[in-house]
């Protein structure tokens, strides 16, 4: 009788695991792919090296838009614009934040290298457009003054 | 599941501008409730956008996008009666597919 309790227990036991580890298995992959992607990176030059944009040139073509003065760090309107030919990607970093790698597209074949999101800001500090066009990485800047900060509380 | 989305897509010529407000806390795991414990991070990291099985936007997110993020961007080659999914992952694995027709 102990027996196959015991015996019940440890099925139970391994099911679980498998369970478990299946569970997790995908979230694993996502977050290898987000880790790669930079978004771990603690400054705007380490997160550019890991997008491997180290030289990046500040280009006209590019635009950030957003306000001049923020209100609510908490949700910032920024919108990115690439002119140059053959955007592929695109990525929305704020200087100053914990993590400067607000986000990051990759924009397909067809697709306007137009994008308008709300983003956190800590503070002021400069917000990069970072582009990547014709295999050349392009980037420009707008400094957003925050009056009251999006991160912590 | 999330919770749902609201996705709007509108036709103007061939170009379909699309917005999307999804409702996600998007925690930074760096704040603190009140009693002083560390909320845990919970916020979306991938979101892919498809028209009609076609890839429109492929995009990662970090963990300073806003609260019920809101994205708007704009492809070519769509028309009326055209259906736009999207789908967001978050760090917890959850994930959420919503589709909207290209009015």
């Amino acid at each position: 009788m102990n027996q196959s309790r015991r015996d019940a227990l440890r099925i139970a036991t391994v099911l679980g695991l498998a369970i478990t580890a299946g569970i997790l298995k995908p979230t694993d992959v996502f977050a290898a792919d987000w880790k790669s992607g930079g978004f771990d990176a603690k400054s705007l030059q380490e997160a550019l090296k890991s997008l491997g944009a180290s030289g990046a040139q500040i280009s006209t073509d590019v635009a950030v838009n957003g306000p001049d003065i923020a209100e609510n760090g908490a949700v910032v309107p920024v919108s990115v614009t690439s002119k140059a030919a053959k955007t592929e990607f695109m990525a929305i970093l704020v200087e100053k934040n914990p993590n400067p790698l607000s986000a990051s597209f990759v924009i397909p074949g067809g697709t306007e290298p137009t994008i308008s999101t709300r983003v956190k800001m800590g503070g002021t500090s400069n917000v990069h457009a970072l582009v990547k066009a014709d295999g050349k990485w392009l980037i420009a800047s707008k400094e957003i003054k925050v009056t009251l900060g999006g991160c912590g509380g | 599941m999330g919770n749902p989305m609201r996705i709007r897509a509108s036709a103007s010529g061939d170009v379909v501008e699309v917005k999307v407000l999804m409702r996600h806390d998007m925690e930074t795991g760096q704040r603190k409730d009140p009693s002083g414990a560390v909320v845990p991070a919970h916020f979306i990291q991938t979101l892919v956008a498809k028209c009609n099985d076609k890839l429109v936007l492929d995009s990662l997110m970090g963990t300073s996008i806003s609260k019920d993020p809101f994205l708007s961007f704009k492809f070519k080659g769509g028309a009326k009666g055209d259906k736009v999914t999207i789908t967001w992952t978050d760090n917890t694995g959850d994930s959420r597919t919503d589709e909207a027709v290209v009015s």
